[in-house]
């Protein structure tokens, strides 16, 4: 049984300097306001993982707290670059950052070796790139039965996954529905802790007027058991969406393009929009 | 609409990929010009193209361009949502992609792709996004169409980074890697097409658009590009399809309040 605990007590509660963190979500779902709070905390030196990472991560990279980034695509969906992740990757600033990076296949399949317990990933993958090259996790095996040489990479298996969820029930269920990316597969790999964020605790999924899935929506239903801390945040997501509840703030998205690319003018809209200790309360 | 302005390079680069797929492909769609290319056949010629994004998006049909791979009006109306690691693992790797669009920063003559880095991988010049789904779907996709727009800084040389294979050195290469696929079959972009040699695999110019001087494209490639003796003139783009794709990046801008990618 999770607790429910509010976001700052939950984060506080398991989230530590040089942590292995995942913020996963695949533009969907993505939580934004728990990635806030780290910041808040002043967490440094996290290696953070995350397939997409986007703004949320842009923001933590500019604010110093990440030493390590594990990816397979680093941009502002449909926009451009993440600035602050240019700028720590080209110019050290604030701080250098450390790149392991991979492909989408790869790294999807990384996450469901973690949830399997398992050790490493097997794909048909990264063959002729020079991304091996530069990572030397990345690795070749031969398939015992086939004489096939496959790509290797190993499990994903962060310390804490943070996600952003639609709904927890009371007894501490999470369900998330739509584009579901990643999160099963990130919540099960966690290797001490899972943190959810919910737009909604309703007393049961089944119960009258409760929002649900849509008919082709892919649903994900995380036991409670497998689930440490829920907080209630609703909009946590934001400017990424909660489907059912809230749209993509494609607007904003927009947006953090330029504010992004000062470093003056992102750390004045941090300091406003996120590190104020009035900022938490959203 | 009994009158149309001038179509823009872009939009002629965007209507000459869109006729190259055909009704009922399955194509893998990226964000940016793939995705304007693809909803674009799906409303003139192809309107049984299946789209799928790597978000884990099957038969998508939105209404407006996405502005990211996942956003919701992918999610409804599509034939179905799967997770991630499915998409990858049993729709891409498994075989189940007709066609991948990718675009790319660096396009070299055997079409490979660079979307790594400019620059030295350590000390870059320019960090650019990343491999994403790029590297799998050029090797597992039946064919691959690489959508770019046309200057020696992108058609180069050599790439800094290859991030994704084309035709790696030459004939043969795809086979010796063990890519499933038969790799790219058109770098389509707004100056024209150049298709891979069949003995070579050398990217040829065998189209040029609609007033194009083949001179012109040979001096915005960063190699010497090779012209087919049978080059042919590409018809420009219908009046139907500019209107279609005009109310598509219409109907985009209205929704998002910002004009999707390839706009």
């Amino acid at each position: 049984m999770p607790a429910f605990l509010p976001l700052r007590d939950a984060v506080a509660a398991h989230v530590r300097d040089g942590d292995v963190v995942a913020l996963e979500g695949f533009t969907h779902l993505i939580p934004h306001a728990a990635g806030h709070e780290i910041a808040r905390q002043g967490r440094r030196d996290l290696t953070l993982v995350r397939m997409t990472p986007d703004l949320v991560y842009d923001q933590l990279i500019g604010a110093g707290c990440a030493r390590r980034l594990v990816f397979s695509w680093g941009g502002n969906p449909g926009v451009g670059s993440l600035h602050r992740l240019r700028d720590a990757v080209e110019h050290g600033w604030p701080r250098p950052l450390e790149l392991e990076e991979h492909s989408h296949a790869a790294m999807a399949a990384a996450w469901a070796a973690g949830a399997s317990g398992l050790p490493f990933a097997v794909l048909r993958g990264y063959a002729g790139t020079d991304l091996p090259t530069h990572n030397p996790t990345v690795r070749r095996v031969t398939c015992p039965f086939t004489g096939e040489s496959l790509a290797a990479v190993p499990a994903l298996r962060p310390d804490v996954t943070v996600i952003h969820a639609q709904q927890a029930d009371r007894a501490g269920n999470v369900r998330l529905w739509g584009i579901v990316g990643v999160q099963k597969e990130a919540v099960l790999a966690a290797r001490r802790a899972a943190l959810v964020t919910v737009e909604e605790v309703v007393d049961d999924f089944d119960a009258p007027g409760v929002r649900g899935p849509g008919a082709r929506d892919a649903v994900a239903i995380l036991p409670s058991f497998v689930v440490h801390a829920i907080s209630e945040v609703p909009g946590g997501a934001h400017p990424s969406y909660a489907a059912g509840y809230t749209t993509r703030d494609n607007a904003f998205y927009a947006a953090w393009d330029a504010i992004a690319r000062d470093r003056e003018r992102f750390r004045t809209w941090m300091d406003a929009h996120v590190l104020r200790p009035e900022a938490a309360g959203v | 609409m009994s009158e149309f302005s001038h179509p823009t390079p872009t939009e002629v680069l965007t209507v000459a990929a869109a006729r190259a797929i055909r009704d009922g492909a399955v194509c893998f769609v990226g964000i940016g010009l793939p995705s304007a290319t693809a909803n674009l056949a799906r409303r003139t010629h192809a309107p049984g193209a299946v789209l799928v994004y790597e978000s884990g998006v099957i038969g998508a049909r939105p209404d407006v361009l996405p502005l990211s791979i996942g956003d919701g009006e992918l999610a409804e109306r599509a034939t179905a949502v799967v997770g991630v690691p499915e998409m990858f693992a049993y729709w891409l790797q498994g075989g189940r992609i007709d066609v991948g669009f990718l675009g790319a920063a660096q396009v070299d003559r055997f079409a490979n792709l660079n979307s790594t880095v400019i620059g030295d991988y350590d000390r870059p010049t320019t960090r650019l996004p990343g491999a994403g789904g790029a590297p799998e779907i050029a090797a597992a996709a039946r064919e691959t169409i690489v959508v770019v727009r046309h200057s020696p800084r992108v058609l180069v040389e050599r790439l800094d980074f290859v991030t994704t294979v084309g035709h790696g050195d030459g004939p043969g290469a795809r086979a010796r890697l063990g890519l499933t696929g038969r790799g790219p079959s058109a770098v389509i972009t707004d100056l024209g097409v150049l298709r891979p040699d069949p003995a070579t695999c050398e990217l040829t110019l065998t189209g040029v658009h609609d007033g194009v001087d083949p001179d012109a494209v040979v001096r915005a490639t960063g190699w010497p590009l090779r012209v087919a003796t049978d080059l042919a003139f590409l018809p420009p783009p219908t009046a139907h399809e500019l209107a279609v794709l005009r109310d598509l990046h219409a109907r985009t801008a209205a929704a998002h309040g910002v004009a999707a990618m390839g706009a």
